[in-house]
């Protein structure tokens, strides 16, 4: 089974090993999740985990959204993603909750969350350009992208030239994590590097699918 | 204040008691060093010039005078390699960055000396407590290896005296 769950970042924070070098970690905040509805190719043609997590007010839930948690017995949840699977679910049914547990013997994992949204962004912030230079002539240019492309041949830009335009609040996955810790009772697990999003906002981790 | 849960995290790496030592203080810092498979102590003596960031992140900057030279380390507070910190002697300052100390040569680096602060007669007590219990059982440890020599020795008597006759 591949395993996943879904959870919320906490922060940012360095802890030392016991040889004193600094690991820099994010604390997510994961499960647990309840098992809405499992996916399966005689029925949906594809298998895959449904996960809720977080309750929602049931005043604030839809009636479809209440009636498809009550399927499973519980409360509607305000993030629920699927966990793809490669073969047929076994073992795990709709109404079940999964912990961090699931995560034991597991070192490394992929989390997706939606990134900040920067709004219009310029290319020196959205792609990593230079930016003109501060003096020699410059003038009011110093974070322009400068040339688009040659000229009377072919006289247009070429596709896929990079310019301003909106930037972050996007779905964004980083994979490959190391997972440093696993805190059953608190429900937390530690990953070495940053993760999407800001604290508070939600996020999928899931086994690495990485090889 | 932080969420709880970084602060469950934040305070399970954190050292169980951190020497106490302020702005000023002039102090050895016991520096674990690796060195292949061998792990020596190697220390560093200088005046506290700053403190700063928390929890985990907390640092401190030492400065001293090396052959006329000022050299600076900036260490983090809570590192396992940061075996120990003991205060040499207080200095009497009034800021919390004494990085006027850069600008400084010779004489003029000397901070005056600061009274150590005054115990309520409840801590007094407790650290007097402290040592007593120290000593006591020190003496006990001792009086032990004592009676356990002396066990040792008539037992070496009582086996020789066998072996003789």
């Amino acid at each position: 089974m591949q395993v996943g769950l879904l959870g919320r970042k906490v922060g940012m924070t360095q802890i030392y090993k016991e040889d004193g070098t600094v690991l820099t970690v994010t604390v997510l905040e994961c499960g647990p999740c309840t098992v809405l509805q499992v996916r399966s190719p005689e029925v949906d043609g594809y298998s895959a985990l449904q996960l809720g997590f977080a309750d929602k007010r049931r005043k604030s839930a839809t009636q479809p959204e209440r009636g498809h948690a009550k399927k499973a017995g519980s409360e509607p949840k305000r993030y629920v993603r699927e966990i793809r699977q490669d073969k047929p679910v076994e073992g795990v049914g709709a109404g079940e909750t999964l912990t961090v547990e699931v995560f034991n013997g597991i070192s490394c994992v992929d989390v997706t969350g939606t990134s900040k949204g920067r709004g219009f962004a310029g290319v020196m912030k959205r792609h990593g350009f230079g930016g003109l230079r501060a003096t020699h002539g410059v003038k009011r240019m110093h974070r322009h992208p400068g040339s688009s492309g040659p000229s009377a041949d072919p006289s247009r830009t070429r596709k896929g030239i990079k310019k301003p335009g909106h930037y972050g609040n996007e779905r964004v996955t980083v994979r490959n994590l190391d997972v440093v810790k696993i805190d059953a009772a608190q429900n937390l697990i530690l990953v070495r590097g940053a993760v999407p999003g800001p604290n508070g906002g939600y996020l999928t981790i899931r086994q690495t699918n990485k090889v | 204040m932080q969420n709880k849960f970084m602060e469950h995290v934040e305070s399970a790496c954190l050292k169980e008691k951190v020497p106490s030592f302020e702005i000023g203080d002039t102090v050895d810092v016991h520096v674990r060093i690796l060195e292949g498979e061998k792990e020596r102590i190697q220390i560093f003596n200088g005046v506290v010039i700053a403190r700063s960031g928390s929890s985990t992140r907390e640092m401190f900057v030492v400065r001293r005078i090396v052959q006329g030279e000022g050299v600076e380390r900036k260490f983090p507070l809570q590192s396992p390699r940061i075996a120990d910190i003991v205060v040499k002697r207080s200095g009497k300052v009034r800021r919390a960055k004494l990085y006027f100390l850069r600008d400084r040569t010779g004489k003029a680096v000397r901070l005056k000396e600061r009274a150590p602060a005054k115990l309520t007669a409840a801590q007094a007590q407790a650290v007097k407590q402290e040592k007593r219990e120290i000593r006591k059982t020190n003496k006990k440890a001792k009086a032990d290896a004592k009676v356990a020599r002396a066990a040792a020795a008539a037992d070496s008597k009582a086996n020789s005296a066998e072996s003789d006759s």
